[in-house]
């Protein structure tokens, strides 16, 4: 894998093993098997469930049966947040397969976001895409771009065709080479024990002077408390897609290579395991 | 490929050079003078600066240029003094070259120019012809000239012995003078133009070069003498002239044009191995007749020139029986200057604004290209103000591995793309001029009926007004003054319409070094540039961990989402038993998931049998290794299982087409895989291996490979394919591998997987390519009447054949070895083999087949000449590549650095036999940063490092050195301790474990070094292993493997067969027997049915070359 298309490759097609498992309060008419299925990581629970759901429904009568969410270990799992950001977050250092409990009561309205239909989905997926864009080329090239350029985006996500999707997504991963990188680098920090969602603000990829900003500089002007200094223990792992990148990496090939489909690097930064 | 250059000089003389790596032009500060022009090969840059003296400067590399001067002390016995340098007065001088014809006192050697520094004094050589001579390294003879032994005899009348003293050439990176002195002093008048190229007209002395040189008279100079060791050449040589010249042009071959004053061009003819000056020109008109040409640029086969309207024209029917074309073509595009680079491709100034210019889309097939397109690079100094109207350098074609970082050396701007950001306030108005397709010159081109010459010219318009001024710089206005100057005029842009920091203008470029792709199927601007970056820690942080996480958390978990299927096909099979012939069967591949959720499945090879059907299975978890089995005749491979590696007779299969045959190869490879659970790329500790065929392979090591006493019998271990086409792989166990390809590039390993056939279901490697030559004989007989002719007798082999004799292979009918493999150059006498040859090529004999020598006899009957044809594949694999200095051997050290950043040890031998030292490789960044270069005092030809550092190497000689006091603090050691070979012998090839040392000599002997100590590391004696021994591979635990021929099997013999030394136990290193593995087969029974059922279209794979197997197992 030398090459930074095989980067591209691996994230797309990084799979979470998972065995869904019907709530124990759930009311079914005959005992419910547990469901093993690859998630996609770069996906959205909502997008990729469906198989889960007429799973279940088999064995569960019509009227007992609401909006299908999902929660792993009593936490609610928000379906906008991409799949693989879902597992770093709450159970990087967990077991394989990654356990999720499927309820269809009870829906956490302070928590999660309904979602009807694949169509919310998509409003929040080309949002999120529209944001980064803002953030790396002033809007410009989104907007330049036709209704089915952006249908191809989502569709190449929907349909999981990595070439599809890249067809149209490295148009979103350009830049003037003489500036060496985006405007602003669209990025969103996590923190598992945090009241706030998450921490975004503006970043530049080169700072002024022509020095390129790396992982480490984000996170020492964003979020120092998660770069230990040399003498203490690792206290905070920095997970993107399930690595810990090295620190001196550029910000700016991160964000072309390691950010999501919705054109975000989504960094979530957990508590280093004891052991 | 390597970073090359590409040299221009602005019109103020600066000297600029632009990396094909490079983001911008950096400028070359140790230019003293402005320089007029400069002309640049791959090795050097040679340029005339504005005093009119040729400078020259030779780019450093790891290895110096260093020559070693030699003189022998000659001494009499007399009964008085005993040996004293009181000689006979009919002797030879006291000190004198080897023939004794020429005195050579020490104090006669002087540096050549000031360029060059002694390394060293003079000392004594000690070695004699692979022997170590006595401490004084004296030789003794009865008398002089004789033959000298290096023992005293009761006979030893006279003794002599050598000295040596090495040169080293010291003025690299800068631009050292070059004395305008001739034969008989110096030369009349100042230069005008240079041009340097004629590489390729051979290969003797080694990096010879041609330098074209016209005076400011339009005399036109040859420079003798230039090779490698002699960058700077000997002096000048006029060339008689039909006229006066102004410019002159020389191609990388035997192509040489140049421009009269009057407007003529002239070609020179003759231009041979043996007379690389030529003998004659020929005038050829220029295009135009109302305007003459003023310049000419020449490559390999293509010629193109410009005329004083600033025309640019392309010669059309450039080959090299007809160096003078046949017509010329008129091109869109007004330039001032053109130049032909690597690969024919062309570079050009534009007479508009006085950019630099590329010809894209030139490739061999369409020598004349598509439209030019201007090179936007800033200088350096400017990079930061000027922001130049860039684009997105993502175009839409282009993939996405064309990252934007990596997208530097831009061409031009595409207009139909938009750009991503707004373009800065202060961009310049563009001037790109007539960027237009001229691509229906290629039309014209294919057109074969030749029209009238004036009818092409007709093609452009008549010539306009141009004002002519000189290009030159403020000095050359004087000779203009005096009417010396040159009709080689050019536009120059009087009033500048902006600023010269805004916009470069450039007056001349020299693309003769600049390595340019054209074949990449990149989009051309891209292929210039590769990303620094590819090798940094970071990256490869990233890489690794991904792979693990898909390992973490996909591997175990595949049978999620899985089933039973079925493929189907028809295919031919080699069958077992006699007549053995092709038979059409049906095949099928069932896969299931098995019980722990692995793949599994079966193939099935359905057939008739009188009649009856029946079918053959083999289940694919016992499947060995799937060989692909190119030929110009079928597509088919060969699947082995252990028992069929024990009977040497693998399943054969023969596909319908090639895309068929790679489909089942991939399908089953995958399969293969899936069923042993192996996973993305090979494991630190896996074993690799190369076929004869240059196909890599892997094998994943079982605990139980090198187990005490019961290890896994090397016919069940698994091989699976890597892409990449190499000739030798080294690996050690901590996952460094590196290769050398048959055109001895240099490639380090990735870390990926697939590639090759397999491209299309895994991780995607980066593009690689390899050169070979195919070889066939030209044979003839001598008879009284007409000499020797291609009349042979009748029971003579063909009049062309291969080395053999017993095929025909014409220049004709020989293809590449397999439609992989194109032809990248036409058939040429290949003068390099053994023996020696003829000024024809020819090698002598008394009759077919004998031993060949290179001078006719009279006991000479037949003669041959071997003509090799260039071939070349591209393939992909994951592999990088590591220029510049080709390679012919490589070694790692087989363990220790346990850290990622500590150095690893690796040695390697340049294909011209220097001995190189690497630094900076460790597991982060195995491609490492430099060679040390190891001096020697000749060259060498195959090197191995041990587990503790020892490196033993062999000389071409045949005899063995020891590298003393190698250590981390001083990586390269500090002396050769020379260790004869054992008698008779002359050893080939060498590898060294933890203590053992074995040797491979060139009769197939596999010897064994005794005596091996911490206080003797050198050893005592060498003993006899074993025979037919083709190589030999030593692993960290002192695990022997060989490859061996003549193995016999129960079907067949083979040859090229893997073998492991069992026994081996720290008390006894030698080990007892051997265990048989994977191999070819021996088709010597099939050899009297002469052409169709020959080993060459038949053949298995062999293995070649198995370098460094590893266990992870220790001894118990």
């Amino acid at each position: 894998m030398a090459d930074d298309k095989d980067v591209l490759r691996d994230v797309w097609f990084g799979r979470i093993p998972t065995c869904f498992t019907l709530y124990q309060d759930e009311i079914t008419e005959r005992e419910a098997e547990p469901f093993y299925l690859l998630l996609p990581r770069v996906s959205y629970l909502t997008l990729v469930t469906d198989k889960v759901k007429k799973h279940f429904l088999k064995v569960m009568k019509a009227e007992d049966v609401e909006e299908m969410w999902f929660d792993f270990e009593g936490t609610p799992l928000k379906w906008h947040y991409p799949i693989g950001l879902l597992f770093d977050l709450h159970a990087s250092n967990t077991a394989l397969p990654w356990s999720i409990t499927v309820h269809f009561k009870n829906f956490p309205e302070r928590d999660l976001l309904h979602c009807p239909s694949n169509s919310v989905i998509e409003a929040h997926f080309m949002s999120s895409i529209k944001e980064a864009d803002a953030l790396k080329h002033k809007s410009q090239v989104i907007n330049d771009m036709q209704k089915k350029d952006h249908k191809q985006l989502w569709m190449g996500l929907q349909n999981d065709k990595f070439d599809q999707f890249w067809a149209m997504n490295r148009k979103l991963m350009e830049y003037p080479t003489e500036e060496g990188g985006f405007r602003y680098i669209p990025f969103r920090i996590y923190l598992t024990m945090s009241d706030r969602p998450f921490i975004q603000k503006l970043f530049r990829p080169i700072s002024s002077d022509g020095y390129t900003h790396t992982l480490g500089d984000l996170l020492k002007e964003v979020y120092p408390m998660a770069i230990s200094s040399d003498d203490e223990s690792k206290r905070y792992q920095v997970v993107i897609h399930g690595i810990e990148p090295l620190l001196e990496t550029p910000l700016q090939w991160l964000s072309e290579h390691l950010s999501h489909p919705d054109n975000f690097l989504h960094i979530s930064v957990i508590p280093a395991p004891s052991d | 490929m390597p970073v090359s250059l590409l040299w221009a000089v602005d019109v103020y003389g600066r000297v600029y050079s632009l990396s094909t790596r490079g983001q911008q032009w950096e400028q070359c500060r140790d230019a003293v003078l402005e320089f007029k022009r400069v002309t640049a090969v791959q090795q050097c840059c040679w340029g005339i600066a504005c005093d009119h003296h040729i400078y020259l400067n030779v780019h450093s590399s790891d290895v110096p240029i260093r020559y070693q001067e030699e003189t022998f002390e000659n001494q009499r016995w007399n009964p008085l003094d005993n040996f004293s340098d009181r000689l006979l007065p009919s002797d030879r001088w006291q000190w004198s070259n080897i023939t004794g014809l020429e005195h050579q006192p020490l104090d006669s050697f002087f540096l050549p120019s000031s360029n060059w520094e002694w390394e060293g004094d003079w000392y004594i050589d000690e070695n004699f012809g692979g022997e170590p001579t006595e401490k004084e390294g004296w030789t003794y003879a009865i008398d002089f000239p004789a033959t000298y032994t290096k023992d005293k005899k009761w006979n030893s009348c006279v003794r002599r012995r050598r000295w040596i003293r090495y040169r080293r050439y010291k003025a690299t990176d800068t631009w050292a003078k070059i004395p305008s002195e001739g034969h008989s002093g110096p030369l009349p008048d100042p230069f005008n133009d240079i041009s340097c190229g004629g590489w390729e007209i051979s290969e003797e002395p080694r990096g010879r070069l041609s330098l074209w040189a016209v005076s400011l008279q339009g005399k036109v100079w040859f420079r003798e003498g230039i090779h490698h060791h002699s960058p700077e050449g000997d002096g000048w040589e006029e060339v008689s002239l039909p006229g006066e010249v102004v410019q002159i042009s020389c191609g990388p071959g035997d192509l040489v044009w140049a421009v009269l004053w009057e407007g003529q061009l002239i070609v020179r003819e003759g231009i041979t191995r043996d007379c690389p000056r030529g003998s004659s020109w020929v005038v050829v008109d220029s295009p135009n007749p109302e305007a003459g040409a003023i310049h000419v640029a020449v490559g390999d086969n293509v010629v193109w020139a410009v005329t004083k309207d600033n025309k640019v024209w392309y010669r059309r029917g450039i080959n090299s029986y007809n160096p003078r074309g046949s017509g010329w073509i008129g091109m869109i595009g007004e330039m001032v200057m053109i130049n032909v680079g690597l690969n024919d491709q062309v570079w050009g100034i534009s007479c508009e604004d006085r950019a630099v210019y590329f010809r894209q889309g030139v490739t061999s097939s369409e020598l004349s290209g598509k439209a030019w397109k201007a090179v936007n690079v800033p200088r350096d100094g400017d990079i930061r103000s000027h922001s130049s109207a860039t684009q997105s350098v993502m175009s839409e074609d282009s993939d996405t591995k064309n990252g934007p970082q990596r997208a530097v050396l831009e061409v031009g701007a595409c207009p139909s793309s938009p750009p991503p950001d707004p373009p800065p306030v202060d961009v310049p108005k563009p001037r790109i001029p007539k960027v237009t397709s001229d691509s229906f010159i290629s039309e014209m081109l294919s057109d074969r009926k030749v029209k009238q010459e004036g009818a092409t010219t007709a093609v452009t318009a008549g010539p306009g007004d141009p004002q002519w001024s000189n290009v030159d710089l403020e000095e050359t206005q004087t000779h203009l003054a005096v009417g010396l100057s040159s009709v080689a005029t050019y536009t120059l842009c009087q009033e500048e319409p902006y600023g010269a920091d805004e916009h470069p203008l450039w007056a001349w470029v020299s693309g003769g070094g600049c390595g340019v792709d054209s074949l990449s199927s990149s989009v051309q601007s891209m292929s210039l540039s590769i990303s620094p970056a590819q090798t940094a820690a970071w990256r490869k942080q990233i890489f690794e961990q991904l792979s693990e996480r898909s390992k973490r958390e996909m591997d175990n978990f595949k049978h999620y989402e899985q089933s039973v299927w079925v493929k189907k096909g028809t295919m031919q099979w080699w069958r077992d038993w006699k007549p053995h012939k092709w038979v059409d069967v049906r095949f099928a591949l069932e896969q299931f998931s098995g019980p722990e959720g692995n793949q599994d499945g079966i193939l099935f090879l359905y057939y008739n049998f009188n009649e009856e059907k029946k079918y053959l299975h083999a289940f694919i978890n016992e499947v060995t290794i799937l060989v692909p089995v190119l030929n110009d005749s079928k597509h088919t491979f060969a699947i082995y299982t252990a028992e069929r590696t024990k009977q040497r007779w693998p399943i054969r299969l023969a596909a319908a087409t090639e895309l068929e045959m790679h489909d089942w190869l991939a399908l089953l490879s995958v399969s293969c895989c899936d069923s042993r659970g192996i996973q993305g790329p090979p494991s630190k500790q896996a074993l690799w291996s190369v076929t004869c065929k240059g196909d890599v392979f892997v094998c994943e090591p079982s605990p139980s490979l090198e187990t005490c006493p019961y290890p896994t019998p090397c016919d069940q271990m698994f091989w699976h394919q890597v892409g990449g086409h190499l000739r030798l792989v080294e690996s050690n166990s901590l996952g460094v591998v590196w290769g050398v390809g048959y055109d001895h590039t240099v490639w380090v390993y990735t870390g990926g997987y697939g590639g090759g056939f397999l491209q299309d279901n895994k991780c995607v490697g980066t593009e690689l390519t390899d050169v070979k030559c195919v070889y066939i004989y030209e044979n003839q007989r001598w008879n009284p009447v007409t000499g020797y002719t291609n009349r042979g007798l009748p029971t003579d082999r063909y009049m062309w054949s291969d080395a053999t004799g017993l095929q025909e292979c014409t220049k004709a009918n020989t293809k590449p070895p397999s439609p992989h493999w194109t032809w990248v150059a036409d058939w040429a006498i290949d003068y390099g083999i053994s023996g020696g040859t003829d000024r024809e090529g020819w090698q002598y004999a008394a009759d077919f087949p004998t031993s060949y020598h290179g001078h006719k006899t009279l006991k000479d009957f037949v003669r041959r000449r071997r003509w090799a044809r260039k071939c070349k594949l591209t393939t992909t694999g994951p592999w990088q590549e590591v220029p510049p200095i080709p390679l012919s051997d490589v070694t790692i050290i087989p363990c220790g650095a346990q850290s990622i950043v500590e150095p690893i040890p690796l040695w390697a031998i340049s294909n011209k036999g220097d001995v190189l030292c690497r630094l900076g490789v460790t597991l982060l960044t195995p491609a490492g940063t430099s060679w040390l270069h190891v001096g020697t005092d000749q060259p060498f030809k195959s090197i191995s490092i041990g587990g503790a550092s020892q490196v033993w190497a062999i000389a071409r000689d045949g005899s063995a050195f020891y590298r003393g006091s190698v250590t981390a603090q001083s990586p390269s050691g500090d002396c050769w301790y020379h260790i004869p070979s054992p008698v008779r012998q002359k050893l080939q090839q060498v590898s060294v474990g933890r203590t053992s040392v074995y040797t491979v000599d060139q009769h197939g002997n596999l010897w064994f070094r005794q005596g091996l100590t911490p206080s003797c590391p050198q050893g005592s004696s060498w003993e006899h292993i074993s025979n037919n021994v083709r190589k030999v591979s030593v692993g960290p635990l002192d695990q022997v493997w060989i490859i061996a021929d003549k193995v016999q099997g129960s079907h067949s013999l083979s040859c090229g067969t893997v073998c492991h030394r069992l026994g081996v136990q720290p008390m006894e290193p030698k080990g007892q027997s051997w265990d048989y593995g994977i191999g070819r087969f021996h088709w010597s029974h099939n050899k009297n049915i002469k052409g169709l059922f020959t080993e060459n279209n038949l053949g298995y794979e062999s293995f070649d070359s198995t370098r460094r197997f590893y266990s992870y197992m220790p001894f118990p």
